[in-house]
């Protein structure tokens, strides 16, 4: 499949430090691409550069085989990290004046009912919730009928139900054959709403691929969390991979039967155990030494 | 260009002016108060007891005794035409030609009848009279103009400057900059906005001021419209400039109180520049406000026609002009 945005040798440097260093992918038609990584990583700068707002010190970016021009502007969907609209205008207002910025457009009626705007259509954009606004910052994203839109971090700092009903959106938008390059720090988010991801850390891709294909690729292991300290002084004697954590530990295996019975043999209370799969956090842990929301 | 655009950004820029209570309280009820306040506050006697204009340098005046009174203020005039018409608006209480020996007052003038009773009792009882007649000019016909033109000039270089420096800070930009939108169409929508505001305000300041107070105004309303359009365009010319691509709100406060404070002082809004010092009467030939009062004065208590003003109408031309590219080849989004 032909790619819809490629990228080749990226390179941004600010004074004198390289937020982005040599990064090369593509994304192909209609999946969602996350970049992942911890606060500066350099995934927004990279983010910035594909969306053309920032230009790069070095390298190539390519939509429909084309350097980025107008025709990228008026095909491409993007919101912003922090984006803050015109006071004293309401949310009809808004979505008006983005609306004629574009020859093409989707129906205004369409997009209100898909981003559920009616309930505050008439409110000022000051006044509006952080869940709401966000809604609005997407159907403005959307108002020219994107074909690639850019969504850099848009569920931080909303409440677990906003971002839940966020996601919903974003299935939607996906249904629709449209193409979403996604930044974000949040694991579950990426794992639930990407088909392709990047990890990012100094400025460099260090891991690129499918989530679950990543997750595979890397780890052959469960982890069963114990919580406490129920595990013998010497845990060397049990023959695990042990890791301690904050409320307990984790023993990494690849055989949970053959685990949990020596753990009993050895006396070990299995009280309120927990068995979970490896996470993109954990990835994240392994290939960088880092916890990915530093 | 597309036109749409433009207005898409005119609208939304004038919504937000007019919804902001706070600001266009401020653009309207302060000038108001401001002129009201002068017209209160000047409403008796003139500063100056007495003034006479007399004409040719004053090392060729004769020795007079009149010439020599104290508490008189003896003001050498080089142009009669324009001396006389100040003596038919009270701006000079009596004009002297002691080459011709004739004097001109305003028979309406109380100022004028004391004066000629001082010049018949100190040697000038051979001097012939001419009377002439009409309105007078009083501080608060003179400073008007100043004062609209001086809220004119805060309201575009601050409603400009500052909005662009917030909106720059804010990423309101940024956003606009990911739309097809051109840094073209967005500033002639900010100057095109600003620009019937403030001269709506102004218009609208004058018509409430001028029912209570009731202005002189010798000259045509159209001309006085076109020089503060040209005024306004060179004043939000001049705020893109100072915001064409810096983010801080200090540095913007800063820049913009620089260059509005000696314009506010050294452009003749309060006291006429006749008597500042050479050089900083240069320096204010700089300012467009100075063309923008000097041009607006002349058609209000002059009666000054296009041609009697087009130095200054070409000034703020040129000054727009030159402010506009200036400000367009320096805007930044981000």
């Amino acid at each position: 499949m032909t790619t819809l945005l490629e990228v080749r040798d990226l390179v941004k440097h600010f004074r004198g430090v390289k937020a982005v260093d040599g990064i090369s992918f593509g994304i192909t038609p209609g999946i969602c691409f996350g970049l992942l990584g911890p606060n500066g990583a350099g995934k927004t700068t990279t983010v910035e550069l594909l969306e053309g707002i920032t230009q790069p010190t070095r390298g190539a970016i390519r939509y429909k085989g084309e350097a980025l021009g107008p025709r990228f502007r008026a095909e491409a969907g993007i919101m912003f990290q922090n984006t803050a609209l015109q006071d004293f205008i309401t949310a009809r207002e808004t979505l008006t004046l983005f609306h004629r910025f574009y020859d093409h457009t989707q129906p205004l009626r369409q997009l209100i009912d898909i981003c559920a705007l009616q309930e505050f259509l008439d409110r000022d954009t000051r006044k509006l919730s952080g869940g709401q606004r966000q809604r609005l910052l997407l159907a403005i994203a959307l108002l020219n009928d994107p074909q690639i839109l850019f969504l850099d971090e848009p569920t931080t700092g909303l409440d677990p139900q906003a971002r839940r009903n966020f996601w919903d959106l974003v299935h939607t938008i996906k249904a629709q054959g449209k193409t979403l390059v996604l930044t974000t720090h949040y694991m579950e988010e990426a794992y639930n709403l990407c088909d392709e991801i990047a990890i990012m850390d100094h400025g460099k891709i260090i891991a690129q691929g499918n989530p679950k294909a990543l997750l595979i690729e890397h780890f052959n292991e469960v982890v069963i969390h114990l919580p406490g300290n129920p595990l013998p002084a010497d845990s060397s004697v049990l023959g695990l991979s042990v890791m301690a954590q904050r409320d307990g530990v984790d023993i990494l295996t690849s055989d949970v039967n053959a685990s949990l019975r020596h753990l009993l043999e050895l006396g070990v209370s299995l009280e309120h155990l927990q068995v979970r799969p490896r996470t993109l956090e954990d990835l994240f842990l392994e290939l960088t030494g880092k916890e990915l929301r530093n | 260009m597309k036109l749409r655009r433009f207005w898409a950004v005119f609208v939304a820029r004038n919504l937000e002016f007019l919804r902001d209570r706070s600001s266009l309280a401020w653009n309207i009820v302060f000038p108001a108060l401001l002129v009201m306040g002068f017209a209160f506050a000047f409403s008796g006697n003139r500063l100056d007891l007495y003034r006479v204009g007399v004409i040719g340098e004053q090392s060729h005046w004769p020795d007079n005794a009149f010439l020599a009174t104290h508490y008189i203020r003896f003001i050498p005039v080089q142009n009669a035409e324009q001396a006389i018409v100040k003596v038919e608006r009270h701006q000079l209480d009596m004009l002297v030609d002691p080459a011709t020996q004739r004097y001109w007052i305003n028979d309406s003038a109380p100022n004028g009848y004391m004066v000629e009773r001082v010049l018949r009792g100190s040697g000038g009882a051979a001097f012939h009279k001419q009377a002439v007649s009409g309105q007078e000019i009083r501080y608060v016909d003179w400073v008007v103009p100043g004062v609209l033109a001086m809220n004119m000039m805060f309201s575009c270089l601050y409603g400009v400057g500052h909005v662009l420096v917030r909106y720059r800070k804010n990423q309101v930009l940024k956003r606009f900059k990911a739309t097809p939108l051109t840094a073209f169409e967005f500033l002639a929508a900010q100057v095109m906005s600003r620009l019937w505001l403030v001269v709506t305000a102004s218009f609208l300041v004058y018509l409430g001021t001028d029912l209570f107070v009731g202005f002189a105004m010798f000259g045509s309303y159209w001309n006085l419209l076109l020089i503060c359009i040209l005024g306004a365009i060179s004043l939000i010319s001049l705020g893109l400039v100072v915001a064409a691509r810096i983010s801080s709100d200090e540095l913007a406060s800063g820049l913009l109180n620089v260059i509005s404070w000696p314009m506010m002082f050294l452009s003749g809004v309060w006291f006429s520049l006749d008597g500042l010092n050479p050089w900083l009467q240069k320096l204010a030939l700089f300012f467009p406000l100075t063309h923008l009062i000097e041009g607006a004065r002349a058609i209000m208590i002059d009666g000054a026609g296009l041609a009697d003003i087009s130095g200054h109408l070409v000034v703020l031309a040129a000054m727009s002009a030159f402010f506009l590219a200036l400000g367009a080849y320096g805007f930044r989004w981000e």
